[in-house]
């Protein structure tokens, strides 16, 4: 009697997305960006696409995403993903390109490719890690930190007077023309990771229908950098990030 | 499109050669004196017959990292500008130089510091042999003293960065880019098709078909691994040290003294030549064409029986430290320069030479 004959053959469910790879992921637990990358890697390989995906990882906490997704990358310097991804497909424009930036990279040092590249209409999608935070250097404010909370480099909460307002990029996105969908969503309940896997599935559809920028702002998550457990993260996170940050689509043709 | 003869500048040059190459595509921001490249490359529209990119980018930052990104999947790509626009590209040079990515750079240098004039110059001799951006790196860099040479060495350039995978820079000048001369351009060549580019650069991103993925990147955090990897590079510019190394010897067998100038002074310098011999003194000139890897050897052996070298440039003195390493100081080696976008006519250049005679 072999194995098969007693154990019935069941329907599978669920499985890690063969694209996703074996090595350990660097993240910290509790952190979004694991999800994250297993919804782009699903989503590649439901789309087919993992013969023609080339991502273009950023500078912060991500950086090694290129360990952990089985498809080509570049690695970009700090906030050019944009200007790589612009290149990548325009001279290669049967290739699906992403980029994948946190808060930093997007909104402080990259604002200006991020806006021309979507400005110009690229034929890219933008992955968003807003996560009011610099991850990878520890803990420092980043464009997106809220107003009065405390980072490396806001001890004390951050002010207006000192360092100006949180950065809002998704409405800034969605008022240009080269844009044809901007989503906030966000990956803390199954739900919300059911939603924002449709909407990278839409960007990524997008960018290969020609149809311009996409831009999915994921609102997420740091507990190392917020001094807080993966559960209480989340539960700040609805509290306050979702005010100044609410997610659904701000813009979708 | 045939070969053919035509006059133009020595920007519109570099333009045309690009097209007639089959290069892949051109990522640029407009900055006097080279932004007849970006405008003749529009106004040819090689989109419309090679097939060939040509962007405008929103800044010499993006555009650089265009071209990172372009070379990373294995195109011909190629940025220009001039050099505060270079400054502001170095982080990228860099970045390109540490992923061996084959890219083709051009600076039509104009004077600085800062802002600076849009008049010709030759001060971002150090940026370009010497580093500029960060790190332990070269690029192979070409100096054209005419507009057939812009012409010639963009394929010169690609050949060599395609060759070693590493960038590879066009110094030019205000001058150069801007003087008007004949020139012979090629026929045009038909742009690699992907196959062929995927067979050429088997590391390239171009999607992982039929092969294990591809990853460009220049990170490395365990430090005897990037240790390893710098001596890789270190070995690469070996190579390219021994086997590039380009100049022109003009009348070195017999010369007393020696003139040691590149790209428009080294026009410059013939003149002078010219009118030394003219008058009974017995002047050579060695043009350097590639700056690096510099001609050390050939400025030794041509300095043998020589009784001192003027180095003329358009800076305050910079090729000249690497003129006095090849000569080990064995002769007595001075710095003729014009500073700010000025530049010398033979007859002072002549002065400065009868200077040196003892």
């Amino acid at each position: 009697m072999k194995p098969e004959d007693i154990i019935s053959k069941g329907e599978c469910v669920y499985k890690k997305p063969s694209l996703l790879t074996d090595a350990n992921m660097h993240y910290c637990p509790g952190c979004s960006h694991g999800v994250v990358h297993k919804l782009i890697a699903e989503v590649i390989e439901e789309m087919g696409m993992e013969d023609k995906a080339v991502g273009v990882s950023p500078v912060g906490c991500a950086v090694f995403a290129y360990n952990y997704i089985d498809v080509d990358w570049v690695q970009a310097a700090h906030g050019r993903a944009p200007s790589v991804a612009t290149a990548l497909k325009r001279l290669n424009p049967e290739n699906l390109v992403f980029t994948y930036q946190g808060d930093g990279d997007l909104a402080a040092i990259g604002t200006c490719e991020t806006i021309h590249a979507a400005n110009r209409g690229e034929n890219i999608a933008i992955i968003f890690i807003n996560n009011a935070i610099y991850g990878m250097t520890g803990g420092q404010m980043a464009p997106t930190t809220l107003l009065g909370m405390k980072t490396a480099t806001t001890p004390y909460g951050r002010r207006v007077d000192l360092n100006g307002h949180p950065l809002v990029m998704a409405p800034l996105m969605a008022q240009l023309d080269g844009t044809c969908y901007v989503t906030r969503q966000s990956v803390h309940t199954p739900g919300a990771v059911r939603k924002a896997k449709a909407a990278i599935r839409k960007a990524f559809e997008n960018s290969m229908a020609g149809k311009g920028t996409s831009m999915v702002e994921i609102v997420s998550t740091c507990n190392s950098g917020w001094k807080l457990t993966p559960a209480q993260a989340n539960e700040w996170m609805v509290e306050h990030m979702f005010k100044k940050y609410p997610l659904g689509d701000l813009k979708n043709e | 499109m045939e070969s053919e003869i035509r006059l133009m500048k020595g920007n519109e040059a570099l333009a045309h050669a690009m097209i007639r190459y089959g290069a892949d595509g051109y990522f640029g921001y407009p900055i006097t004196p080279q932004s007849e490249v970006l405008e003749t490359l529009e106004a040819e529209m090689p989109w419309e017959t090679t097939g060939m990119v040509v962007l405008q980018a929103e800044s010499e930052v993006a555009a650089i990292n265009m071209v990172y990104a372009g070379a990373g999947c294995g195109k011909a790509v190629c940025t220009s500008s001039s050099s505060p626009g270079m400054s502001l590209m170095q982080e990228g040079v860099s970045y390109i130089a540490a992923a061996e990515l084959p890219a083709l750079l051009i600076n039509c240098m104009r004077g600085g510091p800062g802002l600076g004039t849009i008049q010709p110059s030759q001060a971002d001799y150090f940026q370009t042999t010497k580093g500029g951006g960060h790190g332990d790196y070269h690029l192979i860099a070409l100096a054209p003293s005419s507009v057939q040479e812009m012409c010639d060495f963009v394929a010169l350039g690609w050949d060599l960065a395609f060759k070693y995978r590493n960038p590879a820079i066009i110094l030019a000048d205000g001058i150069v880019g801007q003087m008007m001369e004949k020139v012979v351009l090629p026929e045009q060549r038909s742009r690699r098709t992907q196959e062929e580019v995927r067979k050429q650069c088997p590391w390239a991103v171009t999607g992982k078909k039929n092969r294990k993925r591809n990853v460009i990147t220049s990170l490395e955090l365990e430090a005897p691994a990037m240790e390893k990897i710098n001596n890789h590079l270190q070995a690469k510019y070996k190579e390219i040290e021994a086997n590039e190394v380009r100049y022109e010897a003009l009348n070195t067998e017999d010369c007393d003294y020696l003139l040691v100038a590149f790209g428009s002074m080294a026009r410059i310098c013939e003149k002078v030549m010219e009118l030394a011999r003219k008058q009974g003194l017995k002047a050579g000139l060695l043009r350097p064409i590639t700056l690096w890897p510099f001609p050390a050897a050939a400025i030794a052996e041509a300095a043998k029986k020589a009784k001192g070298i003027l180095v003329v440039e358009l800076s305050a003195g910079q090729m000249i430290e690497d003129v006095k390493l090849a000569v080990n100081c064995n002769v007595e080696v001075r710095h003729y320069g014009r500073l700010g976008g000025v530049v010398p006519n033979p007859d002072e250049v002549l002065d400065a030479l009868k200077g040196m005679i003892k």
